[in-house]
């Protein structure tokens, strides 16, 4: 049909010829394969080496549950907090107009730009030996450092931004408008914060929430700083791999991993579901961390 | 400030009309909002930050500032700390342009082609962003090794890809590919096909319009995805720590020295490498934000 062929003429014009793309798509598909696929399944394989009992047995060991507790214990702590502060910093930074608002949103950003361990190291400059607060807390009976205390504030630090920067263009796109009729109807603050912009920003919360707990659980350069690796006491799932493994005992350290890049593969799901239901709703927060 | 006025002076109909308004040049730091909460959000906000991150970054900064410009510079040019930054930089530089090249290829094939699993490699590119740093360092390493798949297929013409400065970039590759797909994606599903056209019927071939006008346009996307990806290479630890080798000098991060020195209680050694490093990503982020801001003159369109 001449039409069709005219058409083609026009697409090839805009568009690669098909062997270019299909070269393009297999380069792509198969460095996928290589750099992130492969990693993810050699986890699950390396964890069912020798079958499912050994895998079941390693997670059952006292030190696993222990780390897998203590990582569930760190995220619960951090993760609320990260959302306390995350509405809070987007509500204040959308909702207003004030001096500054371009600097501080940078400086939301500022951990990501820090080195794990150096966001570790800043509290046990803080807190551990020759500072000044550190002696000071001990003498009440606190400890910080080498402490679930210590690891709940490097995982605080390290997933600081991500809420607050899936909120804050998204609220900002938004606009103030929904709170001002709320507010001139006779809602008070609270009632137009739960009512009416929370049903708003719900799935971009979700989104926030979700890469935030995976940061949490998975930390590990941080944490290796200030935990001090007490078996059983201050080892997280990931320090808990990292001891296994560096003891030659790579069953287990697979085991405890596949719990984490099952985790992963969780969140990945509900990202993309998140992503290709709500994309709208998401609009303004596309990519990033 | 002393309260001014403005008259505006204007006709409607046959009328002439006058209008002052007094305003207030008062220098306010809050636009005036009926909605409530300012202060407990913005004090919250800024308490929270201040205590979780400014205060513990200014203690790093104090005691740093406090070794002097002499204490500091000895530190600092130690061999071993230089030869660690050095190692951190041209590895996480080499992984970075590795993933420019990949990361826009990527960008292209997922915003232009359709293809069965598209979206599945889509939503895997995130991979990294969710994968914990350790369980990543592992598997690449058992990947990697010389008995693993893809070590075992080098092995024999010798080349060692795990435990070298290789084996860093491979796992800096993997850290920072996200950054880089997901800078430029975006930026190319906003480009209009109309360009495009009009490069085609003014005769440019395909590969014409493709490199003079579309990557150009690319261009502060790829430089800020490079800069994202290179500065999260630079301060990368768990996966690199397992696959490294950690040979001093050979394939000694930089983080790693961190972690070092503080296991033998040197604490200022380990202070003086982390002000290194937060300075050159403090200096990188700065350069972001130039890019940023000429791509919005530029290019019309901010990341």
């Amino acid at each position: 049909m001449p039409s069709s062929a005219a058409q083609r003429r026009v697409r090839a014009a805009t568009s690669e010829s098909r062997p270019v793309q299909w070269v393009l798509i297999g380069i792509s598909l198969v460095f996928i394969a290589v750099i992130l696929v492969l990693p993810l399944t050699t986890v699950f394989a390396e964890a069912f080496r020798r079958g499912p009992d050994e895998f079941l047995k390693a997670l059952a060991d006292k030190d696993a549950q222990a780390a897998i507790r203590l990582t569930l214990l760190v995220a619960a702590i951090s993760v609320p907090l990260n959302i306390v502060f995350g509405v809070c910093a987007a509500w204040a930074i959308a909702k207003y107009e004030f001096k500054g608002k371009a600097f501080l949103i940078t400086l939301i950003d500022l951990p990501f730009s820090v080195s794990p361990v150096i966001s570790g190291l800043v509290y046990v400059l803080l807190f551990g030996a020759g500072s000044m607060l550190g002696p000071w807390l001990r003498s009440y009976g606190i400890e910080v450092l080498f402490a679930v205390p210590g690891i709940v504030l490097a995982t605080i630090f390290v997933t600081f931004p991500f809420v607050a920067r899936e909120l804050i263009p998204l609220m900002q796109v938004q606009g103030t408008g929904d709170e001002e009729a709320a507010i001139s109807l006779g809602a008070n603050g609270w009632q137009t914060f739960w009512r009416v912009t929370l049903p708003n920003i719900k799935w971009g919360l979700l989104y926030g929430v979700l890469l935030c707990n995976a940061r949490a659980m998975g930390e590990f350069g941080a944490v290796t700083v200030v935990s001090g690796r007490i078996r059983g006491q201050t080892t997280t799932m990931p320090l808990q791999i990292e001891i296994l493994y560096n003891e030659y005992n790579a069953v287990a350290a697979f085991s405890l991993a596949a719990m984490l890049a099952l985790l992963a593969l969780v969140t990945l799901v509900l990202k993309s579901i998140l992503e290709w239901r709500f994309g709208d709703e998401l609009a303004a927060t596309n990519g990033g961390h | 400030m002393a309260a001014f006025s403005t008259r505006f002076t204007f006709r409607r109909g046959n009328r002439r009309m006058v209008l002052t308004t007094r305003k207030r040049a008062r220098w306010r730091f809050r636009q005036p909002s009926v909605i409530p909460g300012f202060g407990l959000t913005f004090g919250f906000m800024i308490a929270y930050f201040s205590l979780i991150i400014l205060i513990p970054l200014i203690a790093l900064g104090i005691r740093s500032a406090g070794l002097g410009f002499d204490g500091f510079w000895r530190y600092a040019t130690d061999p071993r700390v230089l030869g660690a930054l050095r190692v951190s930089f041209s590895t996480a530089l080499i992984a970075a342009l590795v993933n420019v090249v990949f990361g826009t290829l990527l960008a292209w094939v997922l915003v232009r082609y359709r293809f069965p699993g598209r979206r599945i490699v889509d939503a895997i590119i995130d991979l990294p962003f969710a994968l914990p740093t350790a369980v990543a360092g592992i598997a690449l390493t058992a990947i990697y090794a010389p008995n693993g798949p893809i070590g075992a297929f080098f092995a024999p013409f010798g080349i060692r890809l795990a435990y070298t400065p290789a084996g860093i970039v491979i796992a800096l590759i993997f850290v920072g590919l996200p950054f880089m797909v997901r800078t430029v994606q975006p930026v190319l599903e906003e480009v209009q096909h109309e360009i495009e056209e009009a490069a085609a019927t003014l005769g440019a071939n395909r590969w014409q319009t493709v490199t003079r006008v579309l990557l150009p346009g690319l261009t502060p996307a790829i430089l800020t995805g490079f800069a994202l990806a290179f500065a999260r290479a630079v301060g990368e630890y768990g996966s690199v720590v397992f696959i490294a080798g950690n040979i001093p000098l050979v394939s000694e991060i930089a983080p790693l020295l961190i972690v070092i020195r503080l296991e033998e209680f040197n604490y200022v050694g380990a202070t003086v490498i982390a002000a290194v490093m937060l300075m050159i990503s403090f200096a990188l982020l700065f350069i972001i934000n130039l890019i940023q801001a000429w791509s919005r003159r530029r290019f019309g369109y901010a990341l």
